[in-house]
């Protein structure tokens, strides 16, 4: 790569002689489609597809919280004999968790393995740092965004899934363990849900059009839609996942 | 106008390289960037200094030459405008204005503001051209093409290759250059044969110089002189899922 250009009067090497650069070999790096940018990306369009469907599915069983304790514990009993008398108790459940859980690591580890490579990319760091020129928000916040996400699970495990943390411990009813697990004397547990829960619509303010774009799937005549759609199902999620603890808050749920 | 510049010097690629700040007096608001940064130079070779490097050759803002991040903006904050088409009535009177070059490790400094960008001819060679005898060009209409393929393909085909985008991509990803030279070739009939295999042949070579991946911030089309479109990435993602099937 010794090409010579016209530069002002003077003629010069594009890569002056003795200039590392020069003689440099092309990086390589190991091929194959998960070590590709965009085969990352469409690891993590899919993956955060399969977790956003079971927010969808958490919401709306949340919601039958509103119903009563009688609903609400039998729909959680129902999860677990999902599949019966065909499958083994709590088979169905199982796999699903599983697939999630596959789901939650494979999303991370493209995070991870992208934010490592745009930190090699730009080695040097600009001096003057200005806010965004594309105007967006939502995005500059994913990394950060899915990182406080992932610890709030942890803790939204422990509290409501094995009640390790939560008051009336793993062996009260689903029901009980919802309303004294945001109980008004647990406010700052309550105040970290909220601020999770709009992490997660943050989060997926950019993730829904922005899995549609990783796929190929996104145009020119689509982004309005997809804009759309993105906000709307956000602010669906944030709203569903907050009446929760907002009708414990208020007494409806007790 | 009077301003104050900090700029990025450095010797030369091996140099650590520091910001210097110069005072430049009596500049027109007429001048554009280039020019003021002439005036700066022309006072740096009559004191005995080394002039301050920097890119350009058409200085019309066709040639992809010029480009430096200013104030923190890849070519500046005008919107669809190279660096030698800003003019300095954008900026205050007594301004402070940081000079950076491209910040990207496929796009090493090789002096003061000037980046080497073969990394972009690199990925060029892996598959942007069509492998064909052309010929003398065909009749026109003898292949029709669709009126909005020929429109986007041509939007496509406006970028100059400055680097902007990557320069501005807090993830150093080249894949607005990338998908804007696959898309001007496989909307067009005399792209289709390889179109899948330049996909894979391309993102693969842009992925090699150790560019960053995309994760649609859209920064890149904001700074864009050219203005490409976001929707360039997305079909360069679906070129190439369908060659890696």
């Amino acid at each position: 790569m010794t090409a010579t250009i016209e530069r002002g009067n003077a003629t010069a090497s594009i890569n002056p002689p003795g200039d590392a650069t020069a003689d440099k070999k092309t990086p390589r790096r190991r091929g194959g489609f998960l070590n590709s940018s965009p085969g990352k990306k469409a690891v993590m369009a899919v993956t955060g597809a399969v977790m956003v469907l079971f927010l969808v599915l958490h919401m709306a069983g949340n919601l039958k919280s509103f119903l009563g304790a009688e609903e609400f514990n039998a729909y959680a009993a129902s999860l677990r004999t999902l599949g019966e008398p065909i499958l083994p108790h709590r088979t169905l459940l199982t796999v699903l968790e599983i697939v999630l859980a596959a789901a939650l690591v494979l999303h991370m580890w493209a995070a991870i393995t992208l934010a490592r490579r745009a930190g090699r990319a730009r080695p040097v760091r600009y001096a003057v740092r200005r806010k965004s020129q594309a105007g967006g928000y939502a995005i500059h916040a994913m990394r950060y965004g899915g990182t406080a996400i992932f610890l709030f699970l942890i803790w939204h495990l422990l509290d409501l899934t094995f009640g390790t943390v939560n008051p009336a411990g793993g062996s009260g009813t689903p029901y009980e363990r919802l309303v004294e697990g945001f109980a008004p004397s647990r406010w700052w547990v309550t105040l970290f849900y909220v601020l999770a829960v709009l992490a997660v619509g943050l989060h997926l303010r950019h993730g829904l059009w922005s899995a549609f774009q990783s796929l190929g799937q996104a145009g020119r005549r689509s982004y309005r839609g997809l804009n759309a759609f993105a906000v709307t199902v956000s602010v669906l999620m944030v709203v569903g996942f907050l009446a929760v603890p907002a009708g414990v808050m208020a007494g409806v749920i007790k | 106008m009077n301003l104050t510049l900090k700029i990025w010097r450095q010797k030369d690629p091996q140099d650590r390289g520091r910001m210097v700040t110069y005072r430049v007096e009596d500049v027109s608001p007429d001048m554009s960037f280039l020019e003021m940064l002439d005036v700066l130079n022309e006072r740096l070779i009559l004191e005995g200094d080394e002039p301050v490097a920097f890119d350009h050759d058409c200085r019309e803002g066709i040639c992809g030459m010029c480009g430096m991040v200013i104030n923190g903006v890849a070519h500046g904050e005008q919107v669809a405008t190279t660096t030698c088409q800003l003019h300095m009535r954008h900026f205050e009177d007594n301004a402070v204005i940081t000079i950076e070059p491209w910040r990207a490790a496929p796009f090493p400094v090789v002096k003061d503001l000037v980046v080497d960008r073969s990394s972009f001819d690199r990925i060029i060679q892996a598959g942007g051209f069509i492998s064909v005898p052309a010929g003398s060009a065909p009749d026109a209409h003898s292949v029709p093409v669709k009126k909005e393929d020929a429109d986007n393909a041509f939007d496509a085909a406006t970028c100059i290759a400055c680097g902007a985008c990557v320069a501005a991509c807090p993830n150093g990803s080249a894949s607005l250059f990338t998908a804007a030279k696959i898309t001007h070739l496989s909307l067009l009939p005399q792209g289709q044969p390889e179109r899948e295999s330049r996909a894979k042949a391309m993102v693969e070579q842009m992925d090699a110089e150790g560019f960053g991946g995309c994760t649609n911030t859209g920064e890149c089309t904001a700074v864009c002189p050219k203005g490409i479109p976001l929707d360039t990435i997305a079909r360069m993602n679906r070129d190439y899922l369908r060659a890696s099937k």
